[in-house]
């Protein structure tokens, strides 16, 4: 990923905190450092250390408690992609469903006793004529209540800049090649609207119940960067 | 012609999108916790445009040079900070316990 360090997350490295940047939350343009860490001593990353830092006086100070803390992290570790696949089986199943998830993907969801968050959620229908793919160019807005944490790449200054000015090249990158016949929509999410990518049913799934359905649907389908 | 910002980059060149994918590691699953919980019906501490903003605030050589997570829990608390849910003498002071009792532990955090 272009934007990204791709090296592991649990040691220091240059950028890790630079005394003079204004970025940083302990720079203080009057130049007071009170308590300022030495970084570059030690083995651990900047971020990781205030992250933890961060946590603990929240807790200490009673705005949040460890009990929450550990629930969320588990909810997150908890989401994945399964949800938003149940979705699009049923769809594929159930007309009537179908056209609930076109109007309301959030209400839908809740049918099935997922909670999609209460920030609206779009769905785009792949068909023979139309083929969609889902980018955030400002940042980073995805269905995360649905399909889990965005991958790397989807947050990736390549994928954001360029998906929405040479997709058929970027799906290329999938390995993904979509008909001159068909044409392709890119939908550009924000922070108040998300999209969920409807993929095409495969052919030769006539007979599969919708638990083998949701099994051959994946996270990059749902995206719409590969197809089903 | 309208300034565009650095974080505003649709339609831009840049290189092939590098597929590789890391699992995420607890401290980033810890921020993305912290922000979740302040941000929440209940606390509405941070709101999602306020981390946004400041995530757009971060200057532009360092926004490429950070991951994801670190612009995360660089926002989240330039923000607390703002709204002095915490100091800058409490956080940095956090901060040198941590990497103390880190340090000592002998431990590799991630």
């Amino acid at each position: 990923m272009s934007n990204t360090p791709s090296h592991e997350h649990n040691h220091s490295h240059s950028h890790s905190h630079d005394h003079n940047n204004p970025d940083d939350p302990l720079y203080n343009s009057h130049g007071e450092h009170p308590y300022q860490p030495d970084s570059e001593d030690t083995p651990y990353e900047h971020h990781q250390v205030m992250a933890e830092a961060v946590g603990e006086l929240l807790i200490e100070k009673g705005v949040i408690t460890a009990d929450e803390l550990r629930g969320m992290i588990e909810l997150i570790d908890s989401k994945s992609p399964a949800e938003g696949t149940r979705v699009i089986a049923r769809a594929w199943t159930d007309p009537e469903f179908k056209a609930r998830v076109m109007v309301n993907v959030n209400d839908a969801a809740e049918e099935l006793g997922i909670d999609p968050g209460t920030i609206p959620i779009r769905a785009v229908e792949n068909t023979d004529s139309v083929h969609n793919v889902i980018v955030c160019t400002l940042c980073s807005c995805y269905p995360r209540l649905l399909i889990g944490v965005p991958p790397d790449w989807y947050k990736s200054r390549s994928y954001r800049s360029r998906v929405v000015h040479e997709p058929r090249t970027v799906l290329k990158e999938f390995g993904t090649e979509i008909s001159l016949e068909t044409e392709v929509c890119v939908h550009d999410s924000t922070a108040d609207l998300r999209y969920m990518v409807i993929p095409k049913r495969p052919d030769g799934t006539e007979g599969m119940n919708e638990d083998e359905l949701a099994a051959l649907v994946t996270r990059d389908s749902m995206i719409g960067v590969t197809t089903l | 012609m309208v300034h565009r910002s650095h974080h505003d980059m649709g339609g831009l060149d840049a290189g092939p999108v590098d597929l590789d994918e890391h699992a995420h590691v607890h401290w980033e699953k810890r921020t993305d916790a912290i922000m979740r919980l302040v941000s929440d019906k209940n606390r509405q501490i941070i709101t999602v445009d306020e981390l946004r903003r400041g995530i757009e605030q971060i200057g532009p050589n360092v926004y490429d040079e950070m991951s994801y997570y670190e612009r995360w829990i660089t926002s989240v608390t330039n923000n607390l900070l703002e709204k002095g849910t915490i100091t800058v003498d409490e956080l940095g002071r956090k901060m040198n316990d941590v990497e103390a009792r880190w340090q000592a532990d002998g431990a590799t955090k991630a």
